[in-house]
């Protein structure tokens, strides 16, 4: 589903360039359960961004249910990732003067979804993570894990391709991270792929494959124990 | 339907960032209503200086020709034309006998004078020599009573016609006719009253005159013999043909050689008009160039403030982006906040202007019309998209990475 061949990212800083990715190769299919790993600086943050066709690769192709997303301008990369990705932030970047359920509501206005339609898809995907009674709430009014379920149903609700999270747990006490990891966990069974970013082990641990990434090349990829997570 | 999405969702966003920043939103729409206000009270007042214009002029009759000694728009060499003879009323009785083409001609002398009826006085009355013929060039009618006789105007009989705003003075509850004002020392007998006629500008009262037999005029009121000679063109096809033949009669009578120019002039009212457009369209470019300044001032408010509101909202803009706003639909809702800022103060502006207008109307005849509040929304709108283009732009390129990561 993703294929990433010889994809290099530079970013032009001052005089010199910023080598962020060198010639990376990577396949992800459908349906896996990938954490990516590494140091800050090595790069984790730009595939992130590339992967979540926010950004385009210098050189190189990535591929994306064979789609060249090199190729495409602006408005299609927001197409795409109106469709095809679900975000979820370290920082939850709801809109702070929304409540959750128009929060959730939002990739489907960009859908073009009718609001009768649109509504009920909001409340049902709220729901699912459990904030049936929080639909009317604004983000300040609810507790941090709340705040990233209402994020993790934002990126549900256009049934992406893949559900891409940034540190999902970074800003979370270890026990509401641990709940929120099982909400990813629950998520995979359902036939999610999933692809975290992430610098704990233990967080990692929840996935079925790592990729350590290091001064921008992948050091290692290594699949997990289909056993799954403890 | 995506832009039908994009405008509803535009609007909802707007209303809430408006209403979270109300004093903001509110000192914004303060420069946009100064402006729309200033605006529409110049539109109104121009709309109204015209209307009274037209309608006042009007009544004069476009088919008139005034044979005077000066033209009204040709800028002469005052050195060359100072010694112009005067147009006599002997003059005025030759063209009544010589053209074919005129329906109708009448002298006419006017100066201002008091007036008096036993202990009642009225100054600044218009007082007017005219002949038999005057009502009917001049488009005059009669309410009671009749006009001046072709009897008494050769026998300068002491007879007048007064304008309706005089008679009710005088006269408030019985008929003037028959009683006798005093002139300039003179009495003079009533023997007929004029139809409402109104006033131009509040300056000139067209139902505040006295009309007398000028030959009368000529002995009493005024020495100075000279005169405008009014011409009613009986086709008015054949306006061109009347005026050559009225040159021709004129250069005649004042026996002026073939070659030399004309020393007197042939006035028309449609010059006047066209002369008047002119200058009201200078009026309006000038008034609206200097009122459209504070407009200016109040889209660089917006502008301000949009800006503002964009650098504030960058990391809302990421997020919309990241889910899947393209730009256009993010470049739409600053539009559209900016245009809601714009319209609500040209809302507000046209609802302030209103009871002005009516004040000023005590004064001048200003006048709002539905195309000129239509005109202030549509001018208050274009300004907040103008001013709001910019920034949305902005806003609409911005780096979704950067935008996201910004704090």
């Amino acid at each position: 589903m993703i294929t990433l061949r010889q994809v290099s990212k530079v970013y032009p800083m001052g005089a010199e360039n910023v080598h962020a990715l060198r010639q990376i190769d990577l396949e992800i299919s459908r349906g896996e359960y990938v954490a990516i790993m590494g140091p800050s600086g090595s790069g984790k943050s730009t595939l992130m961004n590339l992967l979540g066709c926010l950004d385009t690769p210098t050189s190189g192709v990535f591929e994306l249910n064979g789609v060249n997303v090199g190729e495409l301008d602006d408005n299609q990369l927001a197409d795409i990732r109106n469709r095809e990705i679900g975000f979820v932030f370290q920082t939850f970047n709801l809109l702070p003067r929304s409540n959750s359920l128009h929060n959730v509501e939002l990739p489907l206005i960009y859908a073009g979804v009718p609001a009768i339609e649109r509504r009920q898809i909001a409340l049902d995907t709220l729901a699912g993570v459990g904030l049936a009674d929080r639909a009317s709430h604004r983000p300040n009014e609810l507790s941090g894990g709340q705040r990233q379920r209402v994020a993790v149903a934002r990126a549900l609700v256009n049934r992406p391709s893949i559900l891409l999270a940034d540190e999902p747990t970074g800003n979370l006490d270890s026990k509401t991270g641990q709940e929120i990891m099982a909400l990813f966990d629950e998520l995979w069974r359902q036939g999610n792929t999933l692809i975290v970013v992430t610098h704990e082990e233990s967080i990692a641990r929840h996935a079925r494959r790592i990729l350590r990434l290091l001064d921008g090349r992948i050091a290692s990829d290594e699949s997990l124990d289909p056993a799954g997570p403890p | 339907m995506r832009l039908a999405q994009d405008l509803t969702e535009g609007l909802r966003v707007s209303w809430g960032a408006l209403r979270a920043n109300r004093l903001r939103s509110g000192l914004t729409m303060l420069g946009v209503i100064i402006g729309v206000i200033t605006v529409t009270l110049m539109g109104a007042a121009i709309v109204g200086l015209n209307r009274a214009f037209l309608s006042s002029i009007s009544s004069l009759g476009t088919d008139v020709l005034y044979v005077q000694k000066f033209p009204w728009f040709e800028r002469l060499d005052w050195s060359q034309v100072r010694n112009r003879r005067d147009l006599t009323l002997r003059d005025a009785r030759s063209i009544a006998r010589l053209s074919t083409l005129a329906r109708a001609v009448a002298p006419q002398a006017i100066t201002l004078r008091p007036v008096a009826y036993g202990s009642r006085s009225a100054t600044g009355v218009q007082i007017c020599g005219g002949g038999a013929d005057t009502a009917l060039v001049g488009g005059l009618s009669i309410t009671s009573g009749r006009f001046l006789s072709p009897y008494e105007i050769d026998g300068a009989r002491p007879v007048c016609v007064i304008g309706a705003a005089l008679a009710e003075k005088f006269f408030p509850r019985e008929s003037p006719l028959g009683h006798r004002l005093r002139i300039a020392g003179q009495q003079y007998e009533i023997v007929g009253v004029l139809d409402r006629i109104g006033e131009f500008l509040g300056i000139v009262n067209f139902d505040n005159r006295v009309i007398v037999p000028v030959t009368r005029y000529f002995t009493d009121i005024e020495r100075w013999p000279n005169i405008d000679i009014l011409v009613k063109v009986a086709d008015m096809s054949q306006m061109d043909e009347t005026i050559e033949e009225l040159r021709g009669i004129v250069r005649r009578l004042r026996r002026i050689p073939p070659g030399q120019p004309d020393d007197f002039a042939i006035n028309r009212q449609e010059l006047f008009l066209k002369s008047f457009r002119k200058l009201s369209a200078m009026i309006a470019t000038a008034g609206f160039c200097i009122t459209g300044l504070s407009l200016f001032v109040g889209g660089i408010g917006i502008m301000n403030v949009m800006f503002v509101s964009v650098a504030e909202r960058t990391r809302e803009i990421g997020i919309r982006k990241a889910v899947g706003a393209r730009r256009r639909t993010i470049l739409t809702q600053f539009l559209i906040e900016a245009a809601l800022i714009s319209l609500a103060g040209g809302a507000v502006a046209i609802g302030l202007a209103l009871p002005i207008v009516l004040v000023m109307r005590q004064w001048f005849p200003a006048s709002i019309s539905p195309p000129v509040a239509a005109l202030a929304l549509g001018i208050s709108a274009l300004t907040g998209i103008l001013s709001g283009l910019l920034p949305a732009w902005r806003a609409g390129s911005q780096n979704t990475v950067d935008a996201l990561r910004h704090e």
